[in-house]
């Protein structure tokens, strides 16, 4: 069962709000390099399965295994696992009070205890890796949408990840600023990197995914390469949401 | 003596302000000295009270709301006769100097806390989902996330409720601190005339009228780098 380059392997996932059940049985595996790209109606269950991956929502049931490591069993040291899985949102999230060097060095700096200097460094380099070394000292307010994602995405990969999420990174911007933040994601995906993707952006998923999962009301209803889910899903429901998302 | 004459002499009698001029000196740094410290440690107690909340233990909340709540209730002045007048009988005393820095120390912390506690609710639970996502720890996506942005979002309804508090100290007159008002009450009914209590005035309006600019630049500028 378990595919020894599988880095992301998550099996029986199940997670409740409450009372409402919104992951099913979830059983998932991202290959090492790959990108794995979700898709799915609004509701389904796709942040809360991303944000179950760094176990920022608690499941129910199930294991997610990074690199071999379960990060589900107990006493599973929360704070060390999330510095190794980058996570980047629909809305950046980046901190206000703070300018994009600051918002990537924050996390260098009292997580993993680097010198300020040191952290500068760093930082100048990964906002440089996403085209914004010349902003490094603007705040959020003063940047573009496309900027500020791309400087969540450069705070994600100061702390060298072994895995990028990525939940809807496009959905907040404007048209014309979305392609550059689709480019720096190819490029992470050329470098090596195993991602994660939430998005609508069919059109990406179809030259840059290696996976699509289709999931709808919790559960995985279909997962293949992108020509078949694209091109010949083999599942009614899988056929009907694509046709609809791709007018 | 025309009426103007007769006004001039009562408000701003020269004689009268020369000779009071040392008290009301003194009753103004007595109240600046309390208004400090109860700025500082009402404002510190708040945000560690807030912080304290924010980790919602209910054993250690559900007494720090009544803490909270009743602090907010009572008029200032009847806290301050109670610890002033009371606890002597239970072998308490306390100088009124500490009477007032104690009692006004808390209600602006529980009224500190307040604020600070709706601030850290509205930043939006994205913040903490970001910082955590990076690694951080509970505390310190608080301290160096949350807590910034709580305190910009709550600087208006804080410098009005510090500014608001801190014009209390003017209660110490009645348990005999030696105040600004404490001395120009004094020295109006030595004189027999309202000039020193002008004299309070003017020195309420240079202590205070700073510290509403005070809180008004803070705003300012904090808005215009958040947006
Ligand atoms: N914190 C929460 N508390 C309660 N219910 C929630 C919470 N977050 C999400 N839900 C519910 O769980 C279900 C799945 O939500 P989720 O955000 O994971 O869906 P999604 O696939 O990401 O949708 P979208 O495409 O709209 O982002 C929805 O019905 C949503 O209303
Ligand atoms: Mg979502």
């Amino acid at each position: 069962m378990q595919d020894d380059a599988a880095l992301l392997s998550i099996s029986g996932l199940r997670l409740s709000y409450g009372a409402t059940e919104v992951l099913k049985g979830l059983d998932l595996e991202a290959r090492r390099g790959e990108m794995t790209f979700i898709i799915g109606p609004s509701g389904s269950g796709k942040s809360s399965l991303l944000r179950c991956c760094n176990r920022l929502e608690e499941p129910s049931a199930g294991r997610i295994l990074i690199a071999g490591e379960d990060i589900t069993k107990p006493g599973a040291n929360l704070n060390r696992i999330r510095r190794r899985i980058g996570m980047v949102f629909q809305s950046f999230n980046l901190y206000p009070h703070m300018t994009a060097a600051g918002n990537v060095r924050l996390a260098l700096q009292k997580v993993l205890k680097k010198s300020r200097s040191e952290a500068d460094a760093i930082a100048m380099a990964q906002l440089d890796r996403v085209g914004l070394s010349g902003h490094a000292h603007q705040y959020p307010a003063q940047l573009s949408g496309g900027q500020q994602q791309r400087v969540a995405i450069a705070r994600a990969l100061a702390l060298e990840p072994a895995i990028m999420l990525f939940d809807e990174p496009t959905s907040a911007l404007d048209p014309e600023l979305v392609g550059e933040v689709l480019k720096v994601m190819r490029a992470l995906k050329d470098d090596g990197m195993t991602m994660v993707v939430v998005s609508h952006e069919m059109r990406f998923a179809r030259s840059a995914a290696d996976q699509v999962v289709f999931i709808a009301e919790g559960r995985i209803v279909e997962t293949g390469p992108p020509e078949q889910i694209f091109e010949n899903p083999q599942v009614q429901r899988t056929r009907d949401f694509v046709a609809q998302a791709e007018h | 003596m025309s009426r103007t004459e007769v006004f001039l002499d009562t408000f701003f009698n020269a004689a009268v302000m020369r000779q009071y001029l040392p008290d009301i000196i003194d009753g103004f740094f007595v109240t600046c000295q309390i208004a400090i410290l109860v700025v500082v440690s009402g404002l510190g107690l708040g945000l560690v009270l807030a912080i304290v909340r924010s980790f919602r233990i209910s054993a250690i909340n559900a007494p720090l709301i009544v803490f909270v709540d009743v602090l907010r209730s009572l008029p200032p002045l009847v806290l301050i006769l109670i610890l002033y007048f009371g606890l002597p009988n239970i072998g308490v005393l306390l100088s009124g100097y500490i009477v007032l820095w104690l009692v006004l120390t808390l209600v602006l912390a529980a009224f500190a806390e307040e604020i600070f506690w709706a601030g850290i609710l509205s930043v939006n639970a994205g913040q903490w989902q970001a910082a955590r996502s990076t690694g951080m720890g509970y505390l310190q996506t608080l301290i160096y996330v949350i807590l910034p942005q709580a305190v910009r979002l709550t600087i208006a309804p804080l410098t009005n409720r510090t500014i608001a508090i801190t014009k209390n100290t003017a209660l110490g007159m009645v348990i005999g601190v030696g105040e600004l008002l404490n001395q120009a009450t004094t020295a109006q009914s030595f004189a027999g005339n309202a000039t020193p209590m002008m004299m309070a005035t003017v020195a309420y309006l240079i202590l205070f009228v700073p510290v509403v600019y005070l809180g008004r630049w803070i705003e300012t500028r904090f808005a215009w780098k958040h947006a």
